[in-house]
């Protein structure tokens, strides 16, 4: 089923919340496949699962069925020191509130997932931070706390640090919901950009229409179902 | 700011900077560890210190082990017992004193061993010693010189004189002398019970700080005694000292066995001493263990808060590929930085503390009370106490700090 350019695929998952007595199933049967170097919309109300739906496919959160494949291997089994590597390797994050870590700078903030992967900062790692910084526009910023930079900014930090360990997939969940349209409008255009330069594949949750437009292919999920 | 240590691991990278952003419950749990160890540093040298000088000026005067003849010890047991006076009085005309006849072969086998560090013949009775119309009871103490000496410093206990002990030449102490109204020089006649008597010449004049013993001893030569007290060719005792003074117990039963000789201790022979050093070292410790549990307890309810407080910065370093073994490790390691910082600026106000204490604490003559111990193996052992408190009592935290449920913590900013 999966063939070389299958980044994730999703097969029947279901996400219920609550144990005792009272489920809610927040998730009804998913079935979903992104390829390689698409740049993809998740739309629908606010309520209808798109943050599960974005967190289980990062494997922050586990389906209670279904089967989660990352690159054609199933995630299902594994242990949580092997999905947590998986994870640094394979998905970057954006998330609405930056998410910053406001004990570090933001060039840390960048390197922390490779300081993560690697065990520990390496000189080469402080270069490739440096970069991806001077890529978003802020070369002159790298020595700043969050708490120091704007939201714009800050959303700018967090996709340089998704973008740190060159990841095959970045998962973004409303990252222009809390910018202003000029702000808004500029994140995207550099989301855009990442993806055309390194075929980095992107599934953005937004529920601005004018921005969702801009997608190749926008997935529309209401009340847990994909629609379209 | 941008200098990041290349050497330093990401889990303690992460647990120094949390430590430093959490300023003031960084500040709050190194105050508790620095206080706890200052007062467990004070304490303990405090007691070190009391404890040594009371058993120093204690075994001034004594062997560790004092070996006698057996049936020395059976007449000591038997006879209060013995009603009868007359019995008694034989008892004593057919063998004033029991002594150890085979003294020297004995002495050259305990000083084989390696435990023991000197070995000294001691004959010792009563006695009267005369000057003019001045009579006193004393206790002849008869020694040689230069084995005694290395049981009992007795040169360092001179007022006047040497400590020279030879066919004429005795030491008396200080309060016998004035008794008795002598100096150096002077004579003094010595005579037993049974009539024998010998004079000897004041060479030195000692004071072992003990009242009774200033008044009562007087040293003479091992040969001179034997003769005063009938038992030529044997010695009344053997004193003995080791070199951890604290198993004179076990050696001298070992000693006992060995040579069949019957063994003292210095830890018998002040049993009321040995009990009230061992009550005060258990309160000591007693008040150790709940300074160290109070700590722990400071510790771990600053970290559950900023475990609670750290939860988002817990989501996002899993959402970017930290395991929760490494999450843990973040919180240990900040339990054990505290605990390891925190117990050396506790040493330091430990013995600022009891350095201050013996300073003001002075003997009238300016001398202090007790002497100040502070020794390496103190400190490093309240070191690795506090660092493995620090780190015991972030256990739970960072347990707690693993389990965290990422998604929720990125979901509620
Ligand atoms: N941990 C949870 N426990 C119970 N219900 C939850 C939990 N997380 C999300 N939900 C519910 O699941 C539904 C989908 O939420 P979410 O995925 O955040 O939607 P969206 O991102 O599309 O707004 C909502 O009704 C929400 O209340
Ligand atoms: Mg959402």
């Amino acid at each position: 089923m999966s063939d070389m350019s299958t980044i994730i695929q999703l097969a029947d998952v279901r996400k219920q919340y609550g144990n005792d007595g009272v489920t809610t199933e927040v998730l009804h049967g998913i079935n979903l496949t992104l390829q390689q170097g698409e740049f993809s919309a998740l739309i629908g109300p606010s309520g209808s699962g798109k943050s599960t739906l974005l967190n289980i496919i990062g494997l922050l959160e586990q389906p209670t069925s279904g089967v989660i494949r990352v690159s054609g291997r199933d995630t299902g089994t594994l242990p949580d020191e092997e999905l947590t590597k998986l994870r640094g390797r394979s998905i970057g994050f954006v998330f609405q509130f930056h998410h910053l870590i406001p004990a570090f700078s933001a060039l840390e903030n960048v390197m922390m997932p490779l300081m993560l992967e690697a065990g520990r900062p390496t000189p080469l790692q402080r270069e490739r931070a440096a970069a991806l910084l001077t890529r978003v526009g802020l070369a002159d910023r790298l020595s700043f706390k969050p708490a120091k930079l704007s939201g714009g900014q800050q959303q700018r930090v967090a996709i340089a640090r998704a973008l740190a360990a060159n990841p095959p997939l970045i998962l973004a969940d409303e990252p222009t919901g809390n910018l202003d349209t000029a702000a808004a409008d500029e994140i995207f255009k550099l989301l855009f950009e990442v993806n055309q330069e390194s075929g980095t594949t992107f599934l953005i949750v937004t529920h601005d229409p004018r921005l969702a437009k801009r997608c190749r292919r926008v997935i529309e999920l209401v009340d847990g179902q994909i629609v379209a | 700011m941008l200098a990041v240590k290349k050497t330093m691991r990401i889990e303690w990278l992460l647990a120094v900077r949390f430590l430093k952003e959490g300023r003031a419950q960084s500040f709050f749990m190194l105050g508790g560890v620095t206080m706890g160890v200052g007062v467990i540093v004070f304490l303990t040298s405090l007691i070190t210190g009391l404890q040594r000088s009371i058993i120093e000026k204690t075994l001034g005067t004594q062997a560790h082990v004092v070996m006698r003849s057996p049936d020395d010890e059976a007449r000591r047991i038997i006879k209060p017992d013995s009603t009868l006076s007359v019995s008694a009085n034989i008892e004593r005309r057919a063998q004033r004193l029991s002594s150890i006849l085979q003294w020297q072969q004995i002495m050259r086998e305990l000083e084989k061993r390696p435990e023991v560090t000197a070995v000294s013949p001691l004959v010792a009775g009563p006695s009267f010693a005369i000057r003019g119309n001045a009579t006193k009871s004393v206790a002849l103490m008869g020694i040689d010189q230069e084995k005694y000496t290395r049981i009992v410093p007795m040169a360092s206990f001179m007022k006047e004189g040497e400590f020279r002990i030879s066919a004429n030449d005795a030491a008396v102490g200080t309060d016998l002398a004035r008794e008795l109204g002598v100096t150096l020089g002077d004579k003094i006649r010595l005579q037993t019970a049974d009539g024998r008597s010998e004079t000897i010449t004041v060479a030195g004049i000692f004071d072992v700080g003990i009242r009774d013993l200033n008044r009562r001893w007087v040293f003479i030569t091992l040969r001179s005694a034997q003769n005063l007290l009938d038992l030529v060719g044997g010695v009344s005792s053997i004193d003995v000292t080791v070199r951890d003074l604290f198993k004179a117990e076990v050696i001298g039963a070992q000693l006992a066995q060995q040579t069949g000789l019957t063994a003292e201790s210095w830890m018998k022979t002040n049993a009321q001493l040995m009990v009230g050093l061992k009550s005060q070292s258990a309160s000591s410790y007693m008040i150790q263990f709940f300074v160290i549990i109070s700590v722990a307890f400071g510790i771990t309810s600053v970290l559950v808060v900023s475990v609670i407080q750290k939860s988002r910065e817990v989501g996002i370093l899993r959402a970017m590929g930290c395991s929760r073994r490494r999450i843990r490790h973040i919180f240990l390691l900040q339990g054990g930085v505290v605990g390891l910082i925190g117990s050396l600026l506790g040493c330091g106000l430990g013995a600022l503390l009891v350095t201050f204490f013996a300073s003001t604490a002075r003997n009238p003559d300016g001398t202090p009370i007790f002497p100040v111990v502070l020794e390496p193996g103190m400190f490093l052992i309240a070191a690795a106490v506090a660092t493995v408190t620090g780190i015991l009592a972030a256990a739970a935290p960072a347990v707690r700090a693993a389990k965290l449920d990422p998604v929720v913590a990125i979901r509620n900013v």
